[in-house]
């Protein structure tokens, strides 16, 4: 379904500048999102991330600067902190229906599609970190969108769900065709999953393919410091997790989660 | 027998449970205790100005309560002072001004009773406002079930509500209106200082018992009934006030719940 829609601009943001009781949070910001892409935003904590994001949604209004939304776009927005109350009784049936009106069909072929069809009837409050961004994911999709937007999506996921979540984004974004904008404050994660990275600190730093920019100086000059002293801890695996945390062989391994005798001693 | 009074008491009252049971809830998800207290408190103000200026005194009400909200979006713009404390400035200098205005009503306007206002005089209500009760009940439920849905993602999140497309200051202020008049309503049954225990018991209550926002309204409305007739009921036969009686008999029925919940 990812088609030749590939180069419609569908929101692109020209010269925006937005200051907050004096406070300068966003300045001179260019970019544009097309039609089947990914784009990621990174940087550090209060680059501006959540900023940039909420003004090209339409939630708040830049100090300077033009916005273009493409006519008509429908939009599926995962905001970055979503807390629902105790007092709120709501499964996640009821979640994905303020997002409008729908079938029980629809709701089930959507949870399907980030691997949650089981939760259909389970209170939002009793979810993980993990299954519950993959039900915010699923809402963001009912309403069929052109673009979807998401907030640290990855947030309270521990690593495997992570990577495993990433996979789900970039598996959904080349079903429907949409352009996807993510916020990311960790580059390698998102990798391998997005075509372009802009790399925000107030101003654009840099921006380009995922590969350049982890070598760029201006990335390394505000990331650069925080990977020092952090020796990379690789290791090698012989499965791998679903998104239930179910034990699963990787290709060409007949003894899923047996790890090789002895590794351990001494 | 039962006397005419004690019917047209139940009607009142009963009208009144089933707006206030559903709307208590939105009030309790959306954490408006203390906005529906101030906009109870400011009411005493916008019937003391409708009666001065001839009106039914539920347009003094909601235009207090419109004023209210206004001036609350205007002090919020600037953050130094939490919405709480606002809303206790505001609360309690809408409650003076309005003691002090109807005591100069009073000394022009014989026979008007500051404690009817205060603590209800749900006895004392006639066949037409009961009438009025409930086309006001039926148009206020109207509104809320047509809003229902969005009313529900405004409590979820407003940005996510506002990139679905809801129009959130309309949803918002719509609800406020509907609270003014459940409020302006309430004056006569339980008086406005107990006002908003009628519209926060009930839904507490009801939550221990749902598990989704449908069930929480419709054992809410239950509850608020529940309520009302247990309250006027110990109010006829024990001659206690019965506006306090109702709001007893909410309170007893949330604790009950709780108990019963905690062994389940």
């Amino acid at each position: 379904m990812s088609s030749d829609t590939g180069n419609e601009v569908l929101i692109s943001a020209e010269n925006l500048g937005y200051t907050i009781r004096g406070q300068q949070v966003l300045k001179a910001v260019s970019l544009k999102l097309q039609a089947g892409e990914t784009v990621t935003l990174i940087g550090p904590n209060g680059a501006g991330k959540t900023s940039l994001v909420r003004i090209l949604l339409g939630l708040k209004k830049a100090t300077l600067g033009e916005i273009y939304r493409k006519p008509g776009i429908k939009i599926g927005y995962v905001p970055q902190k979503l807390h629902i109350d105790p007092v709120l009784p709501l499964r996640v049936r009821d979640f994905l229906l303020t997002a409008g009106r729908f079938d029980h069909q629809q709701l089930v072929a959507v949870l399907e599609e980030v691997e949650m069809a089981h939760l259909l009837a389970s209170p939002v409050q009793t979810l993980s970190g993990g299954e519950f961004q993959r039900v915010l994911l699923a809402r963001a999709l009912l309403n069929r969108p052109h673009v979807l937007v998401l907030d640290e999506p990855a947030q309270g996921v521990d690593i495997i769900g992570q990577q495993a979540l990433y996979q789900t984004i970039k598996h959904v974004r080349d079903r429907h065709g949409c352009g996807v904008l993510m916020v990311s404050h960790d580059l390698h994660l998102v990798m391998a999953s997005t075509d372009r990275v802009i790399c925000l600190n107030t101003h654009i730093c840099c921006t380009g393919h995922p590969d350049d920019i982890s070598a760029h100086p201006e990335y390394l000059k505000i990331f650069g410091q925080a990977m020092e002293g952090l020796a990379p801890y690789s290791h090698h695996h012989d499965h791998a997790h679903d998104a239930h945390g179910n034990v699963i062989p990787l290709a060409g391994d007949n003894e899923p989660g047996q790890h090789e005798a002895g590794t351990h001693d001494r | 027998m039962i006397d005419d009074f004690i019917i047209n008491a139940l009607l009142a009252g009963v009208a009144l449970a089933l707006v206030a049971g559903p709307l208590g809830c939105i009030v309790v998800w959306r954490r408006m205790a203390y906005f529906g207290d101030t906009l109870a408190h400011s009411a005493l103000l916008g019937v003391a100005l409708a009666v001065s200026a001839q009106l039914m005194p539920i347009l003094g009400v909601v235009f207090i309560g419109v004023v209210l909200a206004a001036l609350l979006f205007w002090l919020e713009q600037r953050r130094e002072l939490s919405a709480d404390t606002l809303l206790g400035i505001l609360s309690h200098s809408a409650l003076a001004l309005g003691l002090i205005v109807f005591s100069i009503i009073q000394a022009r306007v014989p026979g008007i009773d500051l404690m009817a206002y205060l603590f209800g005089d749900i006895l004392a209500v006639n066949q037409t406002e009961i009438v009025w009760m409930y086309i006001g009940t039926i148009f206020i439920l109207s509104v809320f079930a047509w809003l229902w849905r969005s009313l529900i993602s405004i409590s979820v999140n407003e940005d996510m509500a506002r990139t679905d497309g809801i129009n959130v200051s309309m949803v918002r202020f719509v609800f406020m209106l509907l609270l003014a008049m459940v409020i302006a309503a309430a004056i006569k049954v339980v008086g406005i200082l107990l006002v908003t225990a009628l519209l926060i018991i009930p839904a507490a209550s009801a939550r221990a018992f749902s598990s989704t926002p449908v069930q929480m309204v419709l054992l809410s409305g239950l509850m608020a009934v529940s309520a009302v007739v247990l309250g006027l009921g110990a109010s006829f036969y024990q001659d206690l006030p019965a506006g306090p009686a109702i709001v007893v008999a909410a309170a007893l029925g949330f604790f009950l719940t709780r108990i019963t919940s905690a062994r389940i």
